[in-house]
């Protein structure tokens, strides 16, 4: 096991706990701010936005508090691969309860100041209805 | 080898050209085997990741099982465009950290201040490209940086519908458009192909002339 | 200091999964349920990195890395559903 610190209680050791410390609580207090986001939103669209940001700044902080916490280089890798894990299932995930949600008209026209795409669905709504 | 003892009946080109189409066929392997190369890489690392042993012989075998696993269960080959800038990839990746922790802070900070009263917007956005790697790369980047996340994404035009958060004004809109172009000619330099790249450093400042980009839509679906 | 940071973000978690759970109890469509869970397993994620950091190692990576790799199929699963359902 590879020891990042120059000396056992060394300076290096102290700023790394401090780190370990800072991004431990940070971590801790974006998941609060998710929760704080899923309850104060309007509407599930505003509701995914607070879901997922936060949430994977978080988790990249927790990652990073336990390789500095570990300092062995072996870790990193399986660290890093989690965190990489997430970021590619996190857009899936909002992209699929999005469209979901969008289809079933669960978007409140109310909280929007521009709707693209509802242009071009009703659109196509209309050639629908012209062709039948 | 004979085409004869192929299992599958040969058709009549075949029996004519059978050491020909036997060639060809090595040659169709070779290249499949060179598209699914960088996938059985990553799955190596991976491999190496999870036992958290990067020796030798760890990798060797994590290489047979890749093998396995590439052969047993065949996924449409991905289709990368045959260009990386380590350079620009590098930039890239501390932008996007950076941005990342900048999108957190700014969605914390709605979440406190307007909470209930957030207003936004989905905002359709033409992309430059038309492959599919390239918008799910893009859509996977919009869902994590800035306050956004795709909603519906339109392929025979290549539009993607973003819903976006806190956004009051068309000014913020077009502001917000403006971001997009830029975080999609990053991406580009980083690893679109080269024609993307041509296209990208012929459009100039000013974004890509509308009509051409009608024109292009118009030819490839008519 | 370890100990009082553990307890502070502890505590904050627990609130965070709180915050989930009232999400997840009032709804109000199961695609707000859906979300309040995801956001509930990423708490539940920090949790266990919490305890690694605390107790300094590394058993529960792999739950970390299963975890953040499946948590969208439910979702997408349940997503699907619902999209389909209108179709009818």
């Amino acid at each position: 096991m590879i020891v990042l610190g120059l000396t056992e209680g060394g300076t290096l050791d102290q700023v790394l706990d401090w780190i370990v410390v800072i991004s431990m609580v940070s971590g801790a207090l974006l998941s609060v701010a998710a929760g704080i986001g899923l309850l104060r939103f309007p509407d599930l669209f505003s509701r995914m936005h607070a879901a997922t940001k936060p949430q994977v700044l978080g988790l990249f902080l927790m990652l990073l508090s336990v390789a500095l916490q570990i300092r062995a280089w072996s870790a990193v890798p399986i660290l890093v691969l989690a965190w990489f894990f997430q970021l590619l299932t996190a857009p899936v995930t909002a992209h699929m309860v999005g469209r979901a949600g969008y289809r079933t008209r669960h978007l409140k026209q109310e909280t929007l100041v521009l709707d693209d795409l509802n242009e071009v669905v009703s659109e196509a709504q209309r050639r629908l209805d012209e062709g039948r | 080898m004979s085409p004869h003892r192929h299992p599958r009946p040969a058709r009549p080109s075949e029996l004519l050209t059978g050491a020909r189409s036997a060639r060809a066929r090595a040659r169709r392997r070779r290249a499949r085997f060179l598209i699914e190369l960088p996938l059985m890489l990553w799955l190596v690392l991976v491999w190496g990741a999870l036992w958290r042993d990067f020796s030798p012989g760890n990798l060797i075998f994590g290489f047979v099982i890749a093998l396995g696993v590439v052969t047993t269960f065949k996924l449409p080959p991905v289709e990368l465009s045959g260009r990386f800038n380590p350079w620009q990839g590098l930039v890239f990746t501390v932008l996007f950290l950076r941005e990342i922790v900048r999108a957190s802070i700014q969605v914390v900070l709605v979440v406190l201040r307007r909470g209930p009263k957030v207003r936004n917007a989905v905002i359709g956005i033409r992309m430059r490209s038309q492959e599919d790697l390239m918008a799910t790369v893009l859509g996977h980047v919009l869902t994590l940086i800035p306050g956004s996340f795709v909603v519906e994404i339109d392929r025979t035009t290549s539009t993607l519908y973003l819903h976006v958060l806190d956004i009051n004004t068309v000014q913020e809109a077009e502001d917000f458009r403006r971001q997009v172009r830029s975080i999609e000619a990053r991406i580009i330099r980083m690893m679109g192909s080269r024609e993307e790249l041509a296209a990208l450093d012929a459009e100039g400042p000013a974004g890509p002339d509308p009509a051409a980009r009608a024109n292009r839509s118009m030819k490839e679906h008519p | 200091m370890i100990i009082v940071a553990a307890w502070i973000a502890g505590v904050a978690l627990a609130l965070g999964a709180v915050m989930a759970l009232i999400r997840l109890a009032r709804g109000p469509s199961i695609l707000d349920r859906t979300l309040a869970l995801d956001v509930l397993l990423i708490i539940i994620l920090c949790g266990l990195c919490v305890d690694m950091v605390v107790n300094r190692h590394l058993n529960h990576i792999v739950f970390i890395v299963v975890g953040s790799l499946v948590a969208f199929i439910g979702s997408v699963t349940i997503a699907r559903y619902v999209t389909d359902r209108r179709g009818q």
